[in-house]
């Protein structure tokens, strides 16, 4: 097909909303007004770490303008949940609203509900929590180390185990120690990412309208839909057609919206008030209090040749989780499935482990899993063109994935661009490949 | 403290609302008088998602006290469509792609403008400085630049106004 018979590739195609946004007229979901609306705050943990010997809500009950106090005794359905349960991650391990313990600090522990959002704030800030401050970790290593304090019965040494009984999302293909004995350089590093606040612009939020029929009417902000209705109906005990999830236009995602954090408490308030309540992060709940992206620890391990061709790469990576599961163990199984990176590389083992630590719960941000590989690997990579004296950009080339390799993963490639890619982006910064690298391509490794 | 009636004209209209102590020009203007491309990314001054004209200054409305803006004329993004025609400014947006989600679009429009209404010919420097109290996590400042040149250029053209 010549590239005329393409009716959009290689043609500019007009953004559906891009107008009504230059308007101002798109509807996000803080843009319907009810009267009447309640609003909602939440009073959290002041402790990372933290039994809870008593939870006073008498001063926030007595506070001007606080319609309603909820804490987990209120719940009708679950106390602890995760977002998976439906498809068979578990344990369920999060609270809804924490009672016996707090593992992070920021944990919603009693939600209020006011007539403005200033009363509801007021009011959350008198519930009095008395705690009995229990040692914290903060280190995944340490977490794993054995002397850290387990964060719950679920997990005694603070790292996940997947139902099937594996301790890491794992890859065994070929023999590494062999490929380490065989090579003429072993190259080794430890890598560390940060985690990172998907700071949408428009913080995590919804609208729950109770209407007719017991029916509750939600306006939210959710990446997940039909995720999130599922999720509120199974945490609050409801049928799902109790619940009217609309979504629309979400003010910026980027994965911060997915957790499920605002809608159950939210229903349950309206449910109780019998009143429209609005629950909106405020900013500063939002970068302190909303999941961000998970830190990774790697320890990536080469055997290397004379010659630039990688033998064997050895990872053991380490998901920081915080508190509690979310979406760690899939998080885990995509940055596994991202290893040993776009190489061909005979001998490879990886154990990519979920660990958990008294920091905010951690979940998805734009590659879910992958960024921290790929970060680790290509610093990686760099690391031995130097050790060899190789050009980078050679060295890349060398092992790109061809067509018709087997990958770590037993999967035959199919589809490989990285060669070509690599040639153009040189092409590009002007770089300079000798002509046999310049003839490689994907379909042909007898080139290198 | 008590309630309190403020009366201001609103993009072009005369309006009188009754205001609680300490309300915003931000809170008048969403959730009274339910002018909705006034947005609330923050609420404590730090994104420029709020912005609109008072007077034809450029300000950010969560953190304008309602009552300061008793008499004045406030214009917000609605406000550039009196006669429902999208004007050159909200042309270039479109046609160089400066939004994905929305969210900013209101206040960097309104920011444009503002540049634009007292400076008909900006150079880049100029724009990213009218700019630079607006946040965007989407789209990329890049396009959103190109499209206030653009807009500037359109006027020059024609010798109309931004909007
Ligand atoms: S909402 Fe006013 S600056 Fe962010
Ligand atoms: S387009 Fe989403 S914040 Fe600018």
């Amino acid at each position: 097909m010549s590239m005329k018979e393409l009716g959009v590739v290689g043609r500019n195609v007009g953004q559906r909303d891009l107008e009504s946004h230059a308007r101002g007229q798109t509807t996000y979901y803080e843009d319907v007004h009810y009267p009447r609306m309640l609003h909602l705050k939440m009073h959290r943990s002041a402790e990372p770490h933290a039994n809870i010997v008593r939870v006073d809500t008498s001063a926030a009950e007595a506070s001007p303008g606080v319609v309603c106090v909820l804490t987990h005794e209120d719940l009708p359905g679950k106390k602890v949940w995760n977002g998976l349960a439906a498809v068979g991650v578990g344990p369920e391990d999060e609270p809804i609203l924490a009672f016996d313990k707090v593992r992070w600090r920021g944990e919603p522990i009693v939600a209020v509900i006011g007539e403005s959002a200033e009363a509801a704030r007021a009011g959350a800030a008198k519930v009095e929590v008395e705690y009995d401050p229990l040692p914290g970790v903060f280190d995944v290593e340490e977490a794993m180390s054995g002397e850290a304090p387990a964060l719950t019965a679920h997990w005694p040494n603070n790292h996940y185990i997947y139902p099937d009984d594996h301790a890491a999302a794992q890859i065994r293909f070929g023999d590494v120690e062999q490929g380490f004995a065989e090579a003429d350089h072993i190259v080794e590093d430890k890598y560390q990412t940060s985690p990172i606040e998907q700071a949408p612009m428009e913080t995590n939020g919804c609208i729950a309208k109770p209407g007719g029929d017991g029916r509750i009417t939600v306006h939210t902000n959710t990446q997940a839909v039909h995720f999130a209705r599922d999720n509120t109906a199974a945490i609050l005990g409801l049928a799902p057609g109790k619940l009217r999830f609309l979504g629309g236009t979400v003010g910026g995602g980027f994965g911060g919206k997915v957790d499920v954090a605002v809608e159950p408490i939210s229903v349950l308030a309206a449910m109780r008030t019998g009143r429209p309540v609005k629950f909106k992060y405020t900013r500063e709940e939002e970068m302190q209090v909303s999941s961000t992206r998970s830190a990774w620890r790697l320890f990536i391990k080469d055997g290397v040749m004379n010659d630039g061709r990688i033998v064997a790469r050895k990872i053991t990576s380490y998901q920081d989780s915080g508190a509690y599961l979310r979406f760690s163990s899939y998080g885990s199984m995509k940055h596994a499935g991202h290893m040993p990176g776009p190489y061909t590389i005979p001998n490879v083992w990886v154990d990519a482990r979920v660990v958990f630590t008294n920091r905010p719960p951690s979940s998805a941000m734009r590659g879910f899993g992958v960024m921290a590989a790929s970060f680790a690997i290509e610093l990686q990579m760099d690391k031995v063109a130097k050790t060899i004296g190789m050009d980078p950009w050679q060295l890349r080339l060398l092992n790109a994935y061809r067509n018709g390799d087997m990958r770590a993963h037993r999967k035959v490639n199919e589809d490989a661009a990285m060669v070509e890619t690599i040639q153009a982006a040189a092409r590009l910064a002007g770089h300079d490949l000798p002509a046999d690298y310049q003839a490689m391509t994907s379909w042909d490794r007898k080139a290198s | 403290m008590e309630d309190k009636l403020i009366r201001l004209t609103v993009n072009g209209r005369d309006e009188a609302v009754i205001i609680q102590p300490l309300a915003t020009l931000q809170d008048v203007l969403r959730d009274t008088l339910e002018l909705t491309a006034v947005k609330s990314g923050c609420g404590q001054g730090g994104c420029g998602s709020c912005s609109v004209l008072v007077d034809g200054e450029l300000r950010l409305s969560c953190l304008t006290l309602a009552e300061r803006a008793e008499g004045a004329e406030v214009t917000t993004l609605e406000g550039l469509n009196a006669t429902n025609a999208i004007v050159p400014l909200q042309q270039a947006f479109v046609e160089n792609y400066a939004a994905q989600c929305g969210y900013c679009t209101a206040g960097m429009v309104m920011a444009a403008k503002a540049l634009l209404d007292r400076n008909p010919a900006p150079s880049r420097d100029e724009i990213v400085e009218g700019l630079s109290g607006n946040l965007c996590r989407c789209t990329g400042f890049a396009p959103i630049v190109r499209a206030v040149q653009q807009a500037a250029q359109a006027l020059s053209d024609t010798g109309e106004e931004a909007s």
